[in-house]
């Protein structure tokens, strides 16, 4: 038996019993360390005559090929017993509870807004703002309401001075006078916005949120009101066809006015927005008054366009199936978890309004 | 405004069906809001008579009564009227009937014990009045005993909203009229009555030249012998159909004029006038009884009607009694008067007083029907009531002359979208009353003395397209076009501070803009109130100057509710001052409570303030302020821990106030009695959120990372207790902006071994260089320098 199969021998009958790394370390070292058997072998090879040289240093490459590799496959398998062994001991309960997290949610008012001005955006729609707090003026004389119209008995208004100067606005109307005298013509603007009137109970609240839309320009019609209108309403339910109906109506700052009914059907006691017998008042609308435009400093020989109101409110309840507008102000914590909204689902118009 | 359709076609010749009526109605602007069937089942009461009245035996105030309903036999009913005696006529419901007020179904049924089979009723229980104090007390015959009570069979009342600007379809004509105009039917013209009127008028009538003078023409007529008595049947039906109770021929003949022709009258009982009528301006102080038994104490320049001695009544809105008219009344003074609106609205607000007449007047009566109302009122009464009429006296100013407008056709198209022709507009105007003469493209119109709301083109243009119908407007669709922002700077703000709170776990709350006073004096000390004159409870009676006052008390509420960790925020306008824009954006947020509270797997503490301080920092860097822009000290507001809270600046102490944040003061705490009294709140002012100053959005600066080694330092410093962390920070920072990335503290600690008045402070340096790989000996160099630059600016020494 040669020095190399003497060798190859004896470290096979030493792999086999190889449990440890340190084991294995021990291995390496009685072969390939720097008095190992393989690395004394190979300090023999200058020693050999050159032609015999050859054949040995092929067969001791072998041998120590054959050697590491089988270190080598020691080594992993030593490993993996390792890991595994690891981990039996290092299993835990997943379905045991996430640590503890607060979930903020929006504001169904909040994200309807948000839904309303994206929609108003693609057609060039700006968003406008104006104070809570208004002139009696701007609230209603402007707006072709006088002191004695009786049409100011509908608004049940909240006043801070005995002389009735200053008011909570009743409606976001008076937004349409303060931006039509700080800028000049083309308007094209949304104002949402809080309102208020001293009524309270199950479908009034003393503040609630409306929204107004105001196009002027130099040919705006009632079919541009028309068109602006059944384009949102399409939008905002989310649906193809939505059945309209305009039916005349009054408001001192619009002439002529209407109110706007949109079809509906109700299905498992929900209520569904589009085609069905029954009709819903969701918004009022006109062509503003040439007593506005005057009051506001637009001369309606050359300009003329529309305006329209809604309720935001309303147009959640609707559109998201809240019962009690009241809930929307009590700030209950159960409430505001399960109707708000998810802080990432910002309505867009590339992504969709809702999710 | 309660129509019926047989009433509606006593001035509508039409065949068209009930439904196709009421969907023409809305169609043309007159918004039916209920159909009601009237009667029908109401047949079932019956006129009966109580034959005898027992005690029952069971109940003090209950009675048994022996009722015949027409056939031989007697029922017994149960009774509990205080009215309840023999003899007397009244109405009974048998088992079966619905009760119109209640909606309740009678049942044979005992009551205490007694059989009872039926009810008798009460005017309030039929809905004729709101008398409840009885059951009704009726004249009929024996005769009439086992009848039904309601003749009429079934009617629907159709209730219409009428919009203020239509007083002229306050009375069933005008809506007749507008009806006609659609093509349903035709308007039935009436002959003028003739009436005999020989007698005198015997009161002389004047309407005085006063600075307020609210009647403009006062028509009358003298009718006298008349008998007054109840109303027959055709009558009462009708002030049935209108909700109201039937009072006597001549008071239900006014009642019956104004809601037919929307023409209020009043009738006067001639005798009790002292001499003669003059109609002027109230003085400060005249008291009066009106007809709805009140006493009102009246302010000058009112406009009443008065006689020698007194007042006799609020013209246009309410008689008094001292003229009323009875039963016994014998002579009376009809009259037929045109207020003016304004005059009408001022007195009725300042007292108080909504009546029919009331509302009419103020809205608009046509000034020319003063005579139509005369001759139909004293038509009827003479019918009647019988007695011999005057001739009508006219004082004040008679007959007004009509609006005319020229009415170019094309300004039609030009606001509407759709032509009309000339020809098809002059038809729909005429239909509604108007006089039109065809010039050309023009209509020369003339307006109706009923319309007071024509004043101008749009008018009549509204008036074609209403009747014309919405629906045959062309809907043009928008363009998508947008050449404005939608949003500006601070709108943008808005959205995104909503977004950035709640994504940090806080619910978007809307709550009132006004609060209770008592809680908003708590976060707003020394600063003006804002109240509400007329508040919708005394509990909301202030605009709010603090975001928190409301958000405190629905955070109270919550945890009342048993939530005690709550995070809540509010986006929203706070008030500095009464006038318009006094007043700011204010993000404002509340929360509660503790942090992993039971929790398996982390520890359960109390939030603290560097939680909120975390929120506000986050948000305002969420919302484009860089970190190194913020300055952060601890002066704060009086609504916060002193020792716990502070305040953002944008830059230095005296830069715009972007924030504070910190623990609510205990006093307010203890103060709303809060159930989990571990509370922080955030608050940011929007405004002051500066605007980047940039005209196109600028590309971001360029990215130089380092490839060289980064290297770390510990230092641990012994500095005076109070001196302040972040600036400590600051001003290692500054030291070499190119050398030190980044500067942590990492420990804060106080007690053994570190002197009383002091602290140690443990900050870990992260330093790197742009262009080499630092040696030890430049690390040692810029070490050396923290050192010596922190010892000279603070007294710091480093701890060995």
């Amino acid at each position: 038996m040669s020095d190399l199969d003497k060798i190859n021998s004896i470290f096979n009958a030493k792999i086999d019993s190889v449990k440890t790394k340190e084991d294995l370390q021990n291995i390496k070292t009685e072969f390939f360390g720097k008095n190992g058997q393989i690395t004394q072998q190979f300090k023999k090879l200058g020693l050999l005559e050159p032609e015999k040289r050859k054949d040995f240093a092929s067969n001791l490459n072998k041998i120590k090929d054959d050697l590491s590799r089988q270190i080598e496959q020691k080594t992993f398998e030593i490993d993996n017993a390792e890991i595994n062994d690891k981990l039996k001991n290092e299993k835990v309960d997943v379905t045991l509870p996430i640590r503890p997290y607060q979930k903020g949610k929006i504001h169904p008012v909040s994200q309807v807004i948000d839904e309303i001005s994206s929609i108003f955006s693609e057609i060039g729609f700006s968003v406008a703002e104006g104070p809570d707090v208004e002139t009696e003026y701007n609230n209603f004389t402007a707006l072709n309401t006088p002191e004695d119209h009786p049409a100011r008995d509908m608004h049940d208004t909240f006043y801070l001075e005995d002389n009735k100067k200053l008011l909570l606005r009743t409606h976001t109307s008076p937004v349409q006078i303060r931006a039509m005298l700080s800028g000049k013509p083309p308007f094209k603007l949304i104002v949402p916005g809080r309102t208020y009137r001293c009524d309270s109970d199950q479908t009034h609240a003393p503040m609630f949120h409306q929204l107004e839309g105001l196009h002027i320009d130099k040919k705006i019609t009632m079919g541009q009101l028309k068109g602006c209108l059944d384009y949102f309403i399409k939008e905002f339910f989310e649906v193809k066809n939505v059945k309209m109906r305009f039916r005349p109506s009054h408001f001192p700052f619009t002439e002529p006015s209407a109110e706007v009914d949109i079809g509906y059907k109700i299905e498992n006691e929900k209520i569904v927005i589009g085609d069905g017998d029954k009709w819903l008042e969701i918004l009022g609308c006109g062509m503003v008054h040439p007593n506005v435009l005057k009051n506001a400093k637009i001369n309606p020989k050359n300009y003329q366009g529309f305006a329209f109101g809604m309720g935001i409110d309303r147009l959640a309840m609707l559109k998201y199936g809240i019962n009690d507008l009241r809930s929307f102000f009590e700030t209950d914590y159960r409430w505001l978890s399960h109707f708000g909204f998810d802080p990432l689902d910002v309505p867009t118009n590339y992504r969709g309004l809702s999710k | 405004m309660i129509i019926t359709i047989p009433w509606l076609k006593e001035h509508l010749k039409t065949n068209a069906k009930d439904n196709e009526i009421i969907s023409r109605l809305t169609n043309i602007g007159l918004e039916v809001e209920s159909v009601k069937e009237n009667s029908g089942e109401l047949s079932e009461f019956k006129i009966a008579k109580i034959i005898k009245v027992e005690k029952h035996p069971n109940a003090d105030k209950l009675k048994v009564c022996d009722v015949n309903i027409g056939k031989t036999e007697t029922l017994k009913v149960v009774c509990g009227a205080p009215n309840a005696r023999d003899g007397l006529i009244t109405i009974y419901a048998p088992p079966g009937a619905t009760i119109p007020k209640t909606k309740f179904q009678l049942k044979i049924a005992k009551i205490r014990g007694v059989e009872s089979r039926g009810m008798l009723c009460s005017e309030s229980e039929l809905n004729l009045s709101d008398e409840s104090d009885g059951i009704i007390e009726l004249n009929a015959k024996e005769t009439e005993i086992g009848k039904s009570y309601f003749k009429s069979k079934s009617e629907k009342a159709i209730d219409i909203a009428i919009t203020p600007n239509r007083p002229d379809c306050l009375g069933i004509r005008g809506i007749a009229r507008d009806l006609s105009s659609t093509g349903i039917g035709k308007l039935i013209t009436f002959k003028r009555k003739k009436i005999k009127q020989n007698s005198k008028h015997d009161v002389k009538i004047s309407i005085t030249k006063d600075k307020n003078q609210g009647c403009l023409i006062f028509g009358s007529c003298y009718i006298k012998n008349i008998t007054n008595k109840e109303s027959p049947p055709w009558l009462k039906n009708k002030i049935h159909a209108l909700g109201l109770k039937p009072i006597s021929a001549v008071v239900d003949i006014t009642n019956y004029v104004m809601f037919d022709l929307n023409r209020p009258l009043h009738a006067y009982d001639a005798d009790k006038i002292d001499r003669e009528i003059i109609v002027r301006d109230s003085k400060e102080g005249e008291e009066f009884e009106a007809l709805d038994n009140k006493k009102y104490k009246l302010k000058k320049g009112m406009c009443v009607i008065t006689d020698k001695s007194s007042v006799l009544g609020l013209g246009g809105i309410i008689g008094g009694t001292k003229t009323s008219t009875e039963f016994d009344t014998k002579n009376i003074l009809l009259e037929s008067a045109y207020f003016i609106p304004s005059s009408i609205r001022k007195t009725s607000r300042e007292l108080s007083i909504n009546t029919d007449a009331k509302y009419r007047f103020e809205r608009g009566i046509d000034p020319n029907s003063v005579l139509t109302g005369l001759e139909v009122a004293t038509d009827l009464i003479l019918k009647i009531c019988g007695g011999q009429a005057s001739k009508f006296t006219i004082t004040g100013k008679n007959s007004q002359k009509n609006k005319i407008i020229n009415f170019e056709i094309n300004k039609f198209e030009n606001l509407i979208g759709i032509p009309i022709s000339i020809n098809e507009a002059k038809k729909i105007l005429i239909s509604l009353g108007f006089i039109c003469k065809k010039r050309k493209r023009e209509l020369k119109v003339e307006i109706p003395s009923w319309r007071p709301d024509i004043h101008q083109d749009v008018d009549l243009i509204e008036e074609l397209i209403r009747i014309k119908g919405f629906k045959n407007i062309k809907l043009i669709s928008p363009v998508r076009n947008r050449e404005n922002e939608t949003l500006n700077f601070r709108q943008k703000l808005f959205h995104l501070s909503q977004r950035s709170l709640a994504s940090k776990g806080f619910l978007e709350a809307v709550t009132w803009s006004f609060t209770d006073s008592k809680i908003d004096s708590q976060f707003s000390k020394g600063e003006k109130e804002i109240k509400i004159l007329n508040p919708i409870s005394s509990d909301l009676d202030v605009l709010r100057r603090s975001i928190f006052s409301n958000l405190s008390h629905y955070l109270k509420k919550n945890q009342d509710r048993g939530y005690e960790d709550v995070s809540l925020f509010e986006i929203g306008p706070v008030f500095f001052g009464k006038n318009p824009g006094e007043q700011q954006i204010v993000v404002g947020a509340l929360k509660s409570g503790k942090v992993n509270r039971k929790s398996w797997i982390e520890k359960e503490r109390n939030i603290d303030v560097f939680d909120i301080k975390s929120d506000v920092t986050k948000t305002l860097l969420e919302l484009g302020v860089s970190e190194k822009d913020l300055f952060i000290s601890d002066i704060s507001k009086q609504c916060y821990h002193p020792g716990r809270s502070g305040s953002i600046n944008l830059k230095s102490e005296k830069g715009p106030h972007l924030a504070y944040f910190g623990e609510l003061h205990p006093a307010i705490i203890k103060k709303l009695d809060f159930k989990e009294p571990n509370i922080y709140g955030l608050e940011i002012f929007l405004k002051n959120i500066p605007e980047p100053n940039k005209k196109i959005r600028q590309t971001k600066k360029s990215f130089q990372p380092s490839d060289f080694q980064k290297s770390q330092r510990d230092f641990a410093f012994v500095i005076d207790k109070i001196f302040k962390i972040g600036l400590l920070e600051k001003i290692i920072k500054e030291i070499d902006n190119s050398l030190i990335q980044e500067v942590t503290t990492f420990d804060v600690y106080e007690g053994e071994n570190i002197p009383k008045d002091k602290k140690s402070v443990a900050i870990n340096v992260t330093l790197q260089s742009p262009n080499q790989t630092l040696s030890e000996k430049d690390i040692d160099q810029i070490s050396k320098k923290i050192i010596d630059v922190v010892k000279e600016k603070t007294g710091a020494t480093i701890r060995s």
